[in-house]
Formats: C-alpha cells, structure tokens, sequence
C-alpha cells in the first residue's frame, strides 16, 4: 500500500449513545478511500492559536458502509474525548487521516489466512476494530467459525450488545462470549471475572485448528490474553494486539 | 496556502494563557496547573535496595552513594519553576534532596579544568548532558521528594535531576549518576534536534536556536 | 485518567509512520537489537508526547526508532533496530 495520506474533513450525520460512556459518531467522508476492517483513523482537533491535539480511533463500520463510523469511549479527564462525545453535534466537521494499519486488519479475501477460524477477544472500547470485522463477515455472508469473547464493567457497558445478539442469533457460526467484570444482572448465566488463562483455555480454539486472534483494549488485558494464547500454543505471528491504553478495567 | 481547519467548540487541555504580567513565564509557555508527565519509556521500578548514585569519568575518582548514604547528605528544600519544551510551566513547584555542589564536593575540579560537561544517565536508558558550570553553583539538586512526599516514580522517583533554570527534559527522571567528560555529548533528545544547553529564557529549544 | 500519555502500540504510530515513509509500516518487521526477536511494528510499544516518540521492543524494552519532528525535519534514530523487512510489492 504505496500512499501517503492526507487529512481530511468528515461531517458528522447522526451521533449515537451506545452506553452511557460511548457515543457513535457517523460521518460523511466525501473524499473516503476503501477501508479494510481493523483499520483506523487519526483525529486531529485544532484551537483558534494553532495549538493541536490528535488520537487515533479505530473504524467501527465495515468497509462496505457508505458513511464511516467511529465509535468513541469518554475517557475522565481526557483532552480529546470528551470533545468528541460531548461537545461535537450533528453537522460539526472533524479532520481526520485514513485508512492507517496494515497489520492489525482481517480481510477475508487474503489467501494467507482462508479458512483460519476467528478468535475475537475484546475488553471494553477493544470491541471497536473487532465489530468491523464482525460486521463485514455478516454483510459479506462469511461463514469462518467465529468466536468473539468480550469483557465489559457490566451489562449496560456491553458496547454494541443488542446487534450481537442479533447477528449471532441469525448466524451460528459465530458464537458470542460475556464476561462481566464489576456487576452483574440477575440471572447472569456467563463469566463473571476479568478474561484469565482459564477462559481462554474454555473458549479459544485449538490450537490445531489454525486459529488466527485479534485482541484489543487495555494494555493489561492485551497483554494477558497475548501472553496466555502463547501458553495455550497459539503462534505468536497468529496473534495480532491492539493496545488502546489503560482505560477500562 | 490552505487556511487550518478549526474545530468549533475545542479548547484544548486547561492552558491558561501567560499574561504579559507574569514575567515568571518565558517566552512561548503557559502556565499550568497540572502536572504532565512525558515518558519516553516505561517507569522503572528499582528498589531502594538496589539503588544507588554514581560520579565517575575523567575523574581521578569514583564516588557512589547507596541510598542510606544519600539520605544522610545534606538536604534542602528548594521552590521553583519549571519549564518544559512542549510550552507547559509550573510554578512555585517544592522539592528536596541533595545540592549537586554537595554531590560534586568530594572531587577536585579545578585540579581537571577540561572537564567540562556531564552525562547524566538513568535507570531506562535516558541520557541528558549539561555543562557543568550549568549544575553548579545552587543552580541543581538530585531530588528525592516532591511538595513533601517521596517522589513518585511516574515523575521520576527514587530520585530525579533537577535543574530549573534549564527546561525540564535536562531535569533526567530515575537518575543513577554523572559521567564527567570533557567533551559535550548530545543525550536521548539532543541527539535528535533539541537544543544541547536549553535555557528558556533565550527560547533554546532546538539545535541552532 | 489522563489520555496524553497512554501506553499504546505501535499501530497507534501508524499515521506519523506514514507521513515519514509515505507508506504503510505498521505490518513491517523489526529485528531488536537488544534481544533479537523480530516482530511487527504494530506489536513495538509506543511512548509518544510532545516531544517526540519512541518505540521499544515488548520484551526487552530496547528503544527501536526514536523520532523527532522539529521545524519541518523528521528525525529518526533506528539504532536500536538491527533489520527492518518490508514487503515489496509484486504486482
């Protein structure tokens, strides 16, 4: 991928409240290269004297969408966050850059990994980069056995959850995994622990399988799911990370 | 030429603007009231065990304090500015630990006039140089507490440089020791443009200012 | 909880890498110097504020490129990295 990339401006179309601490933003992006899903942009604000902030936020819609969205956490004390979830309104304009990352991305039609079952594991705004993926496999009829393990703080912080529910009920090939680390519901049939060797070694394919994995979210969990897959005997090079920082639990 | 694009609503992280009052300010910075902490790597974790402080180089001696023996030097407790490249100050911040004039007492100088400069080197890697006439003088400290409390280690601890009137990159967090040298050796971020003596006052950001 | 210095990897460089090399980096691989393992730079771990950004290898903590950006040049410090594989591309 020979191209240098430029910023660019999108207009934000619709805002969405996934949970009381992650908003949608969905947005126009007239001049929008083709995405690959895992991909992300970098968002780039600026103040009146030239001062400049910028993260990097991964892309939540799959590369078929005609509007790109990012899904963002507001982070206690952040710089840009809170910008983003609270102060942008439908209409505003953002710059950002994009598509970035050629290593964190699944792209069901590179021959390298065909056929290789999908481990998903997500802890908290980790699920962004990883529902791109999950949603281009439905649009795209992928039948790959998939398994998505996710932890949240609780049941309301379960990003995305009802179209998991809804996507991996029509579809069982992919089968969606809970864990609840703070609270949980009454009736609460799934995990209730931060992800450990244990879990992983109950819903992680087999290593013979030839299993590729995505994880994304706090270093920590990053780390540890990483570290685990490696002891499980997962290939280091069939285990992709993306590290979002310390937030979430 | 493209006019910037301004993001409606964006006020950045609390940076007040210096008013021309505060001569306190050098040029270019804003006053805060945080404490930001930049890492060029992860926060080492040495034990005060394993702790200790090195002076050593074109010297005729090497000296080394273990951290009991850093304790019992004399101490002071200092308030000043500090000044950071990325245009954030502090001010009025307190600290306490030992003068470098104290730490430098035991070895002859004038006796070794070519030596001129320093390396300062930290557990993680890190590296600034200063001359030395830049650390002598009441003008520098290796520090152990910061506002009364031992200094934490996301800002530096056990012990940090501190040297004030320089802007704080030259202040090396998780400090060991100095090698004393006769020639000026760029450190980790004089290597790569920042300016090698760095005064605030004159704006020394970058090599060449 | 502060997000301006969080610890993040290498894809999260991908933008900055792409302004230097005009290319994506983030996929190609880098030998440590200090420990030898070869990994993407996706995988390196990111320190990065205003003054510059460096990544370091995730397992011996060797920094593998140091950069700088000061008044229009980038400057890069890749002695930590004894090999670097891209892959060319064949069309």
């Amino acid at each position: 991928m020979a191209q240098q990339l430029k910023w660019q401006l999108g207009t934000v179309v619709e805002t969405r409240q996934e949970t009381p601490e992650v908003k949608s933003l969905i947005l126009d992006v007239p001049d929008w290269t083709m995405h690959l899903a895992g991909q992300h942009v970098d968002v780039r604000l600026t103040v009146e004297d030239g001062y400049q902030a910028q993260r990097s936020y991964s892309i939540a819609s799959p590369p078929e969408d005609k509007y790109l969205m990012l899904t963002v956490e507001h982070i206690e004390d952040g710089e840009v966050s809170p910008y983003l979830t609270d102060e942008l309104r439908v209409g505003d304009r953002i710059e950002l850059r994009g598509p970035i990352g050629g290593y964190f991305v699944w792209n069901p039609r590179d021959r390298k990994s065909e056929g290789s079952p999908l481990f998903l594991v997500a802890g908290g705004s980790g699920i962004v980069p990883l529902m791109a993926m999950i949603r281009h496999r439905a649009n795209s009829h992928n039948e790959v056995p998939t398994k998505l393990l996710y932890s949240s703080r609780s049941y309301a912080d379960i990003i995305y959850r009802e179209e998991l529910d809804r996507i991996s009920a029509n579809d069982s090939s992919l089968r969606v995994i809970h864990t609840l680390t703070r609270r949980q519901p009454q009736n609460w049939m799934s995990y209730e622990r931060r992800i450990d060797r244990a879990m992983l070694a109950e819903t992680a394919w087999q290593p013979a399988e030839k299993p590729i994995a995505f994880t994304s979210g706090p270093t920590a969990l990053v780390e540890t799911v990483a570290n685990h897959l490696l002891e499980l005997g997962y290939k280091p090079e069939c285990i992709k990370t993306e590290r979002f920082g310390p937030t979430g639990d | 030429m493209a006019e910037k694009f301004i993001s409606r609503g964006f006020k950045g992280r609390g940076r007040e603007t210096a008013t021309a009052l505060n001569e306190r300010i050098p040029p270019g910075q804003y006053e805060t009231k945080d404490f930001p902490v930049l890492s060029a790597g992860p926060t080492p974790r040495t034990s005060l065990e394993r702790w200790d402080f090195s002076i050593y180089g074109e010297v005729a001696k090497d000296l080394k304090w273990t951290w009991a023996e850093f304790r019992k030097l004399p101490r002071e407790t200092v308030m000043v500015d500090i000044h950071c490249v990325t245009k954030w100050s502090k001010l009025d911040t307190v600290w306490t630990g030992v003068s470098v004039d104290t730490l430098l007492k035991g070895i002859d100088l004038d006796a070794q006039p070519a030596v001129g400069y320093l390396v300062a080197f930290c557990d993680g890697g890190y590296t600034t140089n200063l001359s030395l006439a830049a650390v002598r003088g009441g003008k520098a400290w290796v520090v152990d507490e910061y506002d009364g409390r031992p200094l934490a280690p996301e800002h530096g601890g056990p012990a940090r440089l501190l040297v004030p009137h320089l802007y704080f990159w030259k202040s090396a967090k998780w400090v060991r020791g100095f090698k004393l040298i006769s020639e000026d050796r760029p450190g980790f971020w004089e290597s790569l443009g920042y300016h090698n003596y760095g005064d605030p006052w004159k704006e020394q950001r970058y090599t060449g200012d | 909880m502060r997000d301006n210095n969080l610890r993040l990897d290498g894809n999260a460089a991908g933008g900055l890498l792409n302004e230097i090399f005009r290319f994506e980096m983030t996929a190609a691989e880098a030998t440590c110097r200090g420990c030898g393992t070869t990994r993407p730079i996706g995988e390196l771990i990111l320190y990065r504020h205003g003054m510059g950004a460096t990544l370091r290898c995730a397992s011996c903590d060797t920094a593998l490129i140091r950069i700088t950006n000061i008044r229009g040049y980038y400057r890069l410090d890749l002695s930590g990295m004894s090999c670097l594989q891209i892959e060319a591309d064949i069309h």
